[in-house]
């Protein structure tokens, strides 16, 4: 196989330390999915109760991660925050995936013009930073979830769409595909039947890492103020609201969202480099 | 070899001043020639010499500059035949092909029954798929028992036979087999061979091989054709080639074989002055 | 190809004696008590279909196993173990004692760099030679080998595949090498190319006097160029000898039937006398004879004992494992 993983660099190191530290992150990726899904039956208090007499308070039975400056329980916020947290990558990831592994085969399969035009646009939106197309896009259309996802799977498409195309051309060489053509089969037969399975385990591993940094990019925006709406529980949020308790000398309501967003990022980051890496010995 | 009785047989192939350039390339240079129905035609050349390309014309997998590709008398190569599902599924039970590399024609993925079933299914929808599965897994000399494995799980001969029968299940009238058994080991080569063999016997189809082993191509065709740079140098008889060869190349390629008393220094020889 | 024999008694560059090897996860050893010896300025090809071990046999002279195998005999290379080297005087032996070609040229040498880099690298790198001295010499080798020293600055993808095994055949003889190892050296070249490359390696052996052990799986170019021939099966060496004699009169009915099935040019045209079955599989224990499953002549013992090689009546260097040798000489599975 020779296409490669597109990967920021950092965390190979990481990666190589050994299977004790893959099943954490695993364990830790089933937590957080879990916590997200069931948050509305787990909270403890409702996350948008204001208790301003309580504000600030520190961890107790009642609110075991304590209460930030509006005197909102921490723990229900992280609970439901990880929902919108989660949400929104996924819709990135989903949206970046399908795009991508489109405009990647279209541009591989056919050649030519379309792949020049599809490779050149792709480059393009490469050189476009991914938060500044999501801030402009935010600031034409407002406040919203919608937005942000959008524009970061925008972003993130040439990453899967790049690897895609890379990964067909060379599966498109092997004279299995040649033998369908003989037999009689369309393109678009051959593509879903046979070459996009061949080539899925590399694109979702890419995918799965993808994860992990558009959790991190929406955070960032949720933390600037952009995308999620005010009142709406989320990570990034979470860390923004905090940030002045934390002049105050009270950081627990702003760390404990920073610490999530670090965790989760690193899991889904081992778990789908992890993945990339078993995919890529099978292949050899 | 079998001989299809006196008389001359109806043409099913016919290759007229074939044409295929890659940039100052002459891949294939005005190449012609005819394969009668149930013949065995061998192509042979080294690397470089065109046979290949001629072939994946042939099929379908390359497009030609000139010249013209008839089967059955129908045009394959022309322009503005349409490329809608139907000519598609008749240009492929015109020409099948059986590819070199036994690991990497099949799909991975696909069990040999599936693989089969998906080109039944495509070719002849409404038929009874599981008995003629049956068959063609007979008729290449595959049990039962390989149906459901998967190519990985199959030896090298086994996945050809597989490949073998994927390109019957279509009923073409020519079957391409490109260095179809250059793969193989000596023993299973064998094997193919005869398998090959028996199947024209009893099915009548035409065979095009592409090859470089003259010990193949003495075996199992009854015509044969040496390209040399993308050009025909010599064709004829199979027996009457071998015998009796003409060009000095084709004298090159035979002197090239390795026998008891070789003298590979006077080939080396004979190459450079060529 | 005639050879001439050196008048004193030969020693051997090449001698393995009982290697067995066993990897992991198999039923039975990869290669099960091979002997095979290669004398100094000789010839010998080691025959066999993939999965008989032959390349790792060949391999087995540089210590170049896979990860895991469990080794049991002894390999020689001018007389010192292999087997029981140290790190550095394995990479001497490496660098000088023993060289080897391998099947493809093109995945041998690095695409990148200039031939004159792959021809010099190991000399210069070793400290073996200064960088002039291995261009004066890479220059000297590809003379030898037929080629001009412009090839020198050229990359890989700039020269055919045949000049390019000339050029590995080279790089293998910076060395000095008293042992040459060809692993299917002429299996990716066209016909034409391979007399080429087989008559430089006997124009070397001859000039040289290096000892050529040559794996491939043609028996009949193995018939054209060697003095002597081994022929594997599953692990084992099932016949060796003359290579003469055992192409006129084999022995063991697997190289009976090998000969059989090759199609060749002065045999009958069309069907050929095909070995039924297969090889055995690793996962599969052997009782008795590799061949057993296959073989026409087998009856009980070969299913129980495991032959041993015993030499022809009036061929002392003919040595068949076969419990029915006496049985194959002119019986029909004699093809030829």
């Amino acid at each position: 196989m020779t296409a490669v993983l597109t990967r920021r660099p950092g965390l190979s190191r990481i990666r190589a330390a050994g299977s004790p530290l893959h099943l954490v992150c695993l364990a830790l990726v089933a937590v957080v999915v879990l916590a997200a899904l069931f948050a509305p039956w787990l909270v403890p208090h409702d996350p948008n109760a204001v208790d301003l007499g309580n504000a600030l308070a520190a961890p107790s039975a009642a609110h075991p991660f304590g209460v930030d400056a509006a005197g909102r329980d921490t723990l229900s916020r992280l609970l439901l925050g990880a929902r919108t947290s989660l949400l929104g990558p996924l819709g990135v990831v989903a949206f970046s995936t399908a795009a991508g592994i489109a405009v990647g085969t279209a541009a591989a399969w056919r050649g030519g013009w379309i792949d020049s035009v599809l490779s050149r646009s792709t480059e393009l939106v490469f050189a476009f930073p991914g938060m500044l197309l999501a801030i402009l896009i935010i600031s034409v259309y407002g406040e919203g979830l919608l937005a942000p996802v959008i524009a970061l799977a925008v972003a993130y498409l040439p990453y899967v769409s790049r690897l895609t195309r890379s990964l067909v051309l060379a599966e498109r060489a092997r004279p299995y595909v040649s033998a369908y053509q003989v037999q009689g089969h369309s393109a678009l037969q051959i593509c879903l039947r046979h070459i996009l399975p061949n080539i899925a385990p590399v694109v979702l591993a890419q995918s799965t890492i993808n994860f992990g940094y558009a959790l991190m990019d929406l955070a960032g925006l949720s933390f600037l103020g952009l995308g999620v709406p005010a009142l709406t529980p989320d990570w990034g949020r979470m860390v923004f609201d905090g940030q002045t308790a934390i002049q105050h000398g009270y950081p627990l309501s702003a760390i404990l969202p920073c610490a999530f967003i670090v965790l989760t990022v690193v899991a889904f980051n081992v778990v789908g480099e992890r993945w990339a890496d078993r995919v890529a010995r099978r292949d050899r | 070899m079998p001989d299809n009785g006196p008389g001359p047989r109806e043409t099913v192939l016919e290759v007229t001043g074939l044409r295929r350039s890659y940039g100052a390339v002459r891949a294939v240079d005005d190449v012609s020639f005819v394969l009668p129905e149930g013949g065995s035609l061998g192509i042979v050349g080294e690397s470089g010499s065109g046979k290949t390309t001629t072939a994946r014309i042939i099929v379908g997998l390359e497009r030609a500059d000139g010249g013209k590709v008839l089967v059955a008398g129908r045009n394959r190569t022309a322009r503005g035949e349409g490329r809608g599902r139907v000519r598609r599924l008749a240009r492929a039970r015109e020409v099948q092909m059986v590819f070199q590399d036994p690991y990497l024609s099949l799909d991975p993925r696909t069990g040999v029954e599936a693989a089969l079933r998906e080109t039944l299914r495509l070719h002849f929808p409404g038929r009874d798929h599981a008995r003629r599965t049956r068959e063609l897994l007979d008729q290449v000399g595959l049990g039962t028992r390989a149906a459901d494995a998967l190519p990985r799980q199959l030896s090298g001969g086994q996945r050809q036979r597989v490949a073998i029968a994927r390109a019957l299940a279509v009923e073409p009238s020519v079957l391409v087999l490109d260095e179809a058994v250059a793969a193989l080991d000596v023993s299973v080569q064998a094997q193919i061979l005869n398998l090959l063999a028996d199947i024209r016997e009893q099915t009548g189809i035409a065979y095009l091989f592409i090859t470089h082993d003259l010990g193949v191509v003495r075996c199992v065709t009854d015509e044969i054709v040496v390209m040399r740079h993308g050009r025909i140098v010599e064709a004829g008889a199979t027996p009457e080639v071998l015998a009796a060869p003409r060009h000095p190349y084709t004298r090159l390629l035979l002197e090239s074989v390795p026998r008891p008393g070789w003298d590979p220094e006077a080939i080396a020889a004979a190459r450079r002055a060529l | 190809m005639t050879t001439t024999t050196p008048p004193t008694p030969p020693a051997h560059t090449l001698d393995i004696q009982g290697l067995r090897i066993t990897l992991p996860g198999t039923a039975r050893p990869v290669l099960d008590g091979v002997d095979l010896t290669v004398s100094t300025g000789e010839t010998v090809a080691l025959v066999g279909e993939s999965g008989s071990g032959k390349s790792l046999t060949s391999r087995s002279a540089l210590r170049l196993l896979p990860p895991g195998a469990v080794v049991e005999g002894t390999v020689r290379v001018g007389g010192e173990d292999v087997l029981a080297m140290n790190a550095a005087q394995l990479r001497t032996v490496r660098a000088s004692a023993a060289a080897m070609v391998f099947q493809d040229p093109r995945a041998s040498v690095n695409p990148l760099r200039r031939i004159r880099d792959f021809l010099t690298e190991s000399a210069t790198l070793t400290g073996a030679m200064s960088r002039a001295d291995a261009t004066v010499r890479a220059t000297e080798l590809l003379q030898a080998v037929g080629l001009d020293a412009a090839v020198l600055r050229k990359y890989p993808g700039q020269v055919s595949g045949g000049m390019l095994q000339r050029v590995v055949i080279a790089a293998a003889l910076m060395g000095d090498p008293a042992l040459l190892l060809a692993d299917e050296p002429t299996t990716a070249l066209d016909v034409t190319s391979q007399a080429e490359v087989i008559a430089l390696l006997a124009g070397l052996r001859a000039r040289f006097g290096t000892g050529l052990l040559f794996v491939t799986h043609d028996l009949d170019l193995a018939a054209a160029i060697s003095d002597r021939v081994y022929v594997m099966y599953a692990g084992r060496i099932a016949e060796s000898g003359p290579a003469e004699a055992l192409f006129e009169r084999p022995r063991h009915p697997y190289t009976a039937a090998l000969l059989a099935s090759t199609p060749r040019m002065d045999g009958p045209r069309g069907r050929l006398a095909a070995i039924d079955g297969q090889p055995p599989d690793l996962r599969q224990e052997l009782h008795g004879c590799a061949f057993a499953a296959r073989c026409p002549l087998a009856t009980e013992v070969c299913d129980q004992q495991v032959p041993l090689p015993v030499a022809a009546p009036d061929r002392p260097g003919h040595l068949a494992a076969c419990h029915h040798s006496d049985r194959l000489e002119g019986s029909t599975v004699d093809a030829r």
